[in-house]
């Protein structure tokens, strides 16, 4: 197994769309971040709330979660696209092995880049705001929340990439999923339709991005529920790994 | 591998490398599955297609990663680029490579492991005349090493001058599983072709051949046999030449029944 996280770190450090996708995705917590945070400061009256700080400087995670979720996606599809995965294949016969490699590589670096970003755009949205600490309630939650948060985009990306084998079509169902039918399930009516709303993917996983969750789920059960809609991705990814030709 | 048109021999190599599921029956290498191989390329390695690579990789980090999710050292990798020309290139896009660039390192990367059983899908496939000789030698040069070369293609001339051993599939079916001397002499059309200045004698004298205006044709009687009869008659000879078909004319004449499609 260290041989195949060897060879898929060799893999994701040898092309640029690694460095491009994640250098989006921090520049993105930053820039939306800062420019949030200093139009709150020159429309605002008077200080801002802790809790407010951590969400306004936390401001890019919805467009930072797309470019970390490209990356997990392109993470499997950019091997079948061109064919290589034929090779790796030929060297790791064992297909979920692979998959594997790929997954706790990826989720090594996905993480320590998320998170890096996310208490960074917040150092920025508190210089720029003032009066927030870590140490507020719920905020060290929330930073580290939006580092774990942005972490499983990339591998619910991951997961669809393996699934769909296709780069669009794993981008556009990650979109879909991530982005799009989280806002639609708000139009669900009645009780019944809440629910699937709080349950509905990243409105579950953000959850734990929030400083003070408004959901009947908290956020580390939403949390939790973010990464139940991840494994069962994952596990019908599996599958058809195993039953298809390469 | 021969096969007739309809495309089993890529699917054959698939199976045995076991990327395609077969329908029937098992593959095995060393009698276990592919998949049981611990480290598969120390044992087989394979170039199926030269252009399914990462473009965006150099030629170093593409080969690094196949070396080391089995473990090889990372020292083979300038052997193995070494070997197949690549050295000067090691740290260049595979994206700007051309097709002979390509085929020479996906050789590169079969060679990784060192394996004993080397398959080659179409190895020759555009390019031109140089690369082909390159293929050529090299994969002569493998076999001379010890290696099982296994090497698809229907360019039958070209297995003419690469191939010991032939194995001919056609509909799905095996046809040859031979040498390609032995598969040649099945053909009916080898012929002894006899020249004299006195041709009607001989004609005479060897009674099976067909005579025609400058030279006889003997398909029953070997050189030797011939030579032998006219010795004994005194007759004298210009010409005692065995005419073989090329494996091209042989593979033709063997396979015409079980052509799928033919033209």
């Amino acid at each position: 197994m260290i041989d195949i996280i060897r060879s898929e770190w060799t893999k994701l450090c040898s092309v640029r769309s690694t460095m491009w996708t994640l250098g989006t995705a921090a520049l993105l917590m930053l820039a939306l971040g800062a420019l949030m945070s200093i139009a709150v400061k020159n429309s605002h009256q008077g200080p801002v709330q802790p809790s407010d700080v951590a969400e306004i400087s936390l401001m890019g995670t919805n467009f930072a979660a797309l470019a970390v979720a490209a990356l997990g996606a392109l993470v499997v599809t950019g091997e079948y696209r061109t064919g290589a995965i034929r090779v790796s294949y030929m060297a790791v016969p064992r297909r979920l092995l692979l998959l594997a490699g790929k997954l706790v590589v990826f989720t090594a670096v996905a993480l320590a880049v998320c998170m890096a970003a996310a208490f960074a755009a917040f150092l920025v949205g508190r210089t720029i705001l003032g009066g927030a600490s870590l140490g507020d309630p719920g905020v060290l939650r929330a930073v580290a929340g939006t580092g774990l948060y942005l972490t499983a985009c990339g591998l619910f990306g991951l997961a669809l990439g393996a699934l769909v084998r296709h780069t669009p079509g794993a981008l556009v169902a990650a979109i879909g999923l991530i982005l799009v039918l989280p806002q639609l399930t708000r139009m669900l009516p009645g009780q019944w339709g809440r629910t699937v709303n709080d349950w509905f993917t990243s409105n579950a996983g953000l959850q734990v991005a929030f400083p003070s969750p408004a959901s009947s789920l908290g956020p580390w059960s939403g949390f939790a529920v973010y990464l139940g809609w991840i494994a069962v991705t994952l596990a019908a990814a599996c599958v058809l790994t195993l039953r298809r030709d390469a | 591998m021969c096969p007739k048109p309809i495309a089993v021999k890529s699917t054959t190599m698939r199976m045995i490398l076991g990327l395609d599921r077969p329908t029937g029956g098992s593959v095995l290498v060393d009698g276990v599955p592919y998949r049981d191989l611990r480290h598969p390329l120390r044992k087989v390695g394979a170039l199926l297609d030269a252009k399914a690579v990462h473009g965006g990789r150099s030629a170093w980090d593409h080969l690094l990663a196949i070396a080391q999710s089995n473990a090889i050292p990372a020292g083979r990798v300038m052997e193995v680029l070494e070997a197949v020309g690549l050295r000067e290139v090691a740290r260049k896009r595979i994206g700007g490579f051309s097709l002979g660039m390509s085929q020479r390192l996906g050789i590169a990367a079969a060679l990784l492991g060192d394996p004993e059983v080397l398959i080659f899908d179409e190895p020759v496939n555009g390019l031109d005349p140089d690369g082909i000789l390159w293929i050529r030698t090299f994969m002569r040069e493998l076999a001379a090493e010890g290696r099982a070369v296994f090497v698809s293609s229907h360019l039958m001339s070209e297995m003419a001058q690469t191939a010991d051993h032939l194995v001919v599939i056609g509909r799905g079916r095996l046809i040859a599983d031979t040498s390609v001397a032995e598969f040649i002499g099945r053909s009916s059309q080898a012929y002894v072709r006899v020249r004299s200045p006195r041709l009607a004698e001989v004609a005479e004298l060897v009674k099976v051949g067909h005579l025609h205006p400058d030279h006889l044709r003997v398909t029953a009687m070997t050189p030797l046999e011939i030579g032998a009869l006219t010795a004994r008659a005194g007759l004298p000879l210009e010409e005692l030449t065995l005419v073989q078909p090329s494996l091209e004319a042989a593979y033709m004449e063997l396979t015409k029944d079980s052509l799928e499609y033919s033209s």
